[in-house]
């Protein structure tokens, strides 16, 4: 037998490449079973789940749960509002966030150090701790919109958003990643007579791409995985998101190829969105040592 | 104006006034997600709002799984419909919690329903339900024969010792994977309802049902210890699987021939029966206190902060009609709440193959602990038959279980029971 030495390279990287798929298919075979599971009945389903059909397209293959999920739910709604609800949180969050942690990092003033630990302690509080008074909070609290003024917030997309637009974790990524830019950047712009707010936009934000990339990654993932929060505030179907219509599909007797035809067809904007920030994402792992 | 037109516009003020003169009365249900159950509340929504002129009635529907974590949500938000749908055991917590007020519907319409379709706490008439729900044990003809056991009837049930000896009978037999199929996999509101009625069999009970202030005894006593050393005994035994049971063996379990016998409810027949000819439903097996299974499934009640309870009571009157209660039968496979409902479904009717659940409900179910503290008392329980079925020591796994039961009711001043 062989053994592992630096002059045997092509050894290494046979057992480098054989690891790296073996993790490999840790992640991708759960996906691979969702996506095949959603193409069988249910019958053949649950007779595939003790073998290694149960990863192939085997047997009676077709696409009759994802018609039947479109019929037992409204599966075009809940996927346009959890998009929307990210979408647009995910964006006010970069903004808010980045414009706190730039304050944080290149403005004086006092007490920041305060507010930024007060700011970065709130990440040791459960959300399921505060879900209680914040509903009581938002279901009293007025709104001034077109139709006049409104008296709670419960069944609207508002009450989804703004209370995650601000949250610890993205401020304390934003900071750590402008305490690493270079400070002369700041202290010539400064000469040069530009705003606080011209050198956040124009020479800040440019060299941010890694952390905006990651903060919006994570921020897609909290987002779009919401459960609790508008399970509680949102009674109407109409405001109704992915993860709580999941719910429709279990019954007292459970359509598993349905659950996995809705579970792929909610997968795909996370994993388009992942896509298209992938190699920032790497990028600002790589160099801020973020662990996702 | 021409002759035709003014008639049109009086026309349309007519209709537009009395669409107008309908005050709104809102409604939750659970039933998202269940296309054929939606159609039908939804179908006796139409009529009631077109029968009269002074309520409208509006669904909002959520889904099962949820409903409750919505609804206790929504009370502290202050937030309740008119109209709410509530699981039978859970009703007791929600009235005494101030959510929800008594009907007041006309009585003479609830005299022929099962017993465990009206919701009842302190006295008065809360919830009442078109449907209740029944286990059974599944077996199939062919393997009593097999075994050569008796045919347990309602007057004449299996006894404890013949409900083991069918069972060791099936596991000798070599011809099956487990004698019986419990369900242990499902760790939700499955547990207390299935699973309760073995311990009443046994003479024991969740929670002292005389005061409701103590498990005390109850659940630990004598015959409490003696269900939970026979509840060992059935995995140690390897009677059946444990709680790492896959929900496709129970789903496929019975019909592919992998279990013997089978605990399930009457929403599982009739996908059964399509698939194994000669299966048949047995009563609950009497270990010396009696044989039960549970009752009591979602009813309509009304909630405490509803602005119009006169049109809430009405519409519940209103969906009391066996017609209703048939179309729910069939549509869902429940047993409808009314002998005379029953004869109108496919399956309950006389001769029906489902008629034997009817019989059930009406003669063996007991209701789940009548208390507010149930929504703990039944997590506590879940809790403990899993454990003992994972290894745990049943005595003092039912003490602890008793303990915790006990701090409960003590933390919430008993629950307003004396």
């Amino acid at each position: 037998m062989a053994a592992i030495s630096p002059d045997n390279r092509g050894l290494r990287l046979f057992v480098r490449y054989l690891v790296l798929v073996l993790v490999a298919l840790i992640f991708v075979l759960p996906l691979l079973f969702m996506v095949m599971s959603s193409l069988k009945p249910d019958q053949q389903l649950l007779a595939d789940t003790s073998s290694f059909r149960a990863f192939l397209p085997v047997g009676d293959v077709g696409l009759t749960n994802y018609v039947e999920a479109f019929e037992r739910a409204p599966v075009r709604l809940f996927v346009f509002n959890s998009v929307l609800v990210t979408g647009v949180t995910v964006a006010l969050s970069l903004a808010v966030c980045s414009l706190a942690a730039f304050s944080f990092v290149f403005l004086q003033w006092r007490g920041r150090e305060l507010v930024l630990s007060i700011i970065l302690a709130t990440l040791i509080v459960p959300f399921e701790t505060i879900a209680i008074p914040l509903l009581l909070i938002v279901s009293k609290l007025p709104w001034i919109g077109l139709d006049g003024i409104e008296w709670t917030w419960l069944n609207t997309y508002r009450v989804q958003i703004i209370p995650w637009i601000a949250d610890g974790l993205t401020v304390f990524l934003f900071v750590q990643y402008f305490k690493d830019l270079p400070g002369e950047l700041v202290e010539a712009s400064r000469v040069e007579g530009a705003s606080w707010f011209q050198i956040y936009w124009r020479v800040i934000l440019p060299l941010s791409g890694p952390v905006v990339a990651t903060a919006a990654i994570l921020k897609f993932l909290v987002m779009y995985n919401q459960y609790l929060w508008p399970l509680i505030v949102v009674q109407q179907e109409q405001y109704r998101p992915v993860m709580v219509g999941l719910q429709y599909f279990f019954q007292l007797n459970v359509a598993w190829g349905e659950v996995m035809a809705y579970l792929t067809l909610i997968t795909l904007p996370v994993l388009a969105f992942y896509l298209v920030l992938q190699r920032a994402f790497i990028a600002s792992i790589a160099s801020t040592g973020v662990k996702g | 104006m021409n002759r035709l037109t003014a008639g049109a516009l009086v026309a349309y003020a007519a209709t537009a006034g009395a669409a107008m003169a309908q005050t709104e009365v809102t409604m939750w249900y659970h039933g998202a997600g269940n296309e054929v159950e939606s159609n039908i509340l939804n179908g006796i929504v139409e009529d009631f709002n077109a029968a009269q002129s002074d309520w409208t009635v509006v669904v909002e529907s959520f889904p099962q799984q949820s409903y409750n974590d919505s609804v206790v949500a929504a009370a502290l938000a202050g937030n309740l419909p008119c109209i709410l749908d509530v699981d039978g055991p859970i009703m007791p917590n929600w009235a005494w919690s101030g959510y929800m007020q008594p009907l007041n519907i006309d009585e003479s319409l609830i005299e022929d329903f099962l017993p465990g379709t009206l919701g009842m706490w302190d006295g008065e008439l809360y919830s009442v339900g078109l449907w209740d729900a029944a286990v059974a044990l599944y077996a199939r003809e062919s393997t009593l024969e097999e075994l050569d056991l008796r045919r347990p009837t309602l007057e004449e049930p299996w006894t404890g010792e013949e409900f083991m000896a069918a069972l060791e009978a099936a596991k000798a037999s070599g011809n099956y994977d487990y004698a019986l199929d419990l369900g242990m996999n499902d760790q939700g509101e499955w547990y207390p309802y299935a699973f309760l009625p073995f311990l009443w069999s046994h003479g024991g009970s969740l929670v002292d049902r005389e005061s409701y202030t103590t498990a005390e005894g109850a659940l630990n006593g004598e015959a409490g210890l003696e269900f939970g050393e026979w509840w060992a005994s059935l995995f140690e035994e390897g009677y059946a699987p444990g709680t790492s049971e896959d929900p496709a063996d129970q789903q496929t379990g019975f019909i592919d021939g992998s279990f013997a016998f089978q605990w399930n409810g009457n929403w599982r027949a009739v996908a059964t029966m399509e698939e194994v000819d000669d299966v048949i439903f047995l009563p609950a097996p009497d270990f010396g206190a009696g044989n039960y299974i549970g009752g009591g499934s979602w009813q309509f009640g009304i909630s405490e902060s509803c602005p119009t309870p006169e049109g809430a009571n009405a519409f519940i009157e209103h969906a009391l009609q066996d017609e209703y209660l048939a179309a729910f039968s069939d549509g869902i496979g429940l047993i409808p709440s009314t002998p005379s409902a029953a004869q109108m479904t496919e399956n309950y009717a006389e001769g029906g193959p489902l008629a034997v659940f009817f019989d059930l409900s009406d003669e063996q179910a007991q209701l789940r602990p009548v208390t507010p503290g149930y929504v703990v008392q039944s997590k506590v329980f879940t809790k403990a038959l899993a454990d003992i079925a994972n290894g745990a020591d049943p005595a003092d796994t039912l003490d602890a279980a008793v303990d915790e039961i006990d701090s409960d009711i003590e933390a919430n001043q008993g629950y307003g029971h004396e």
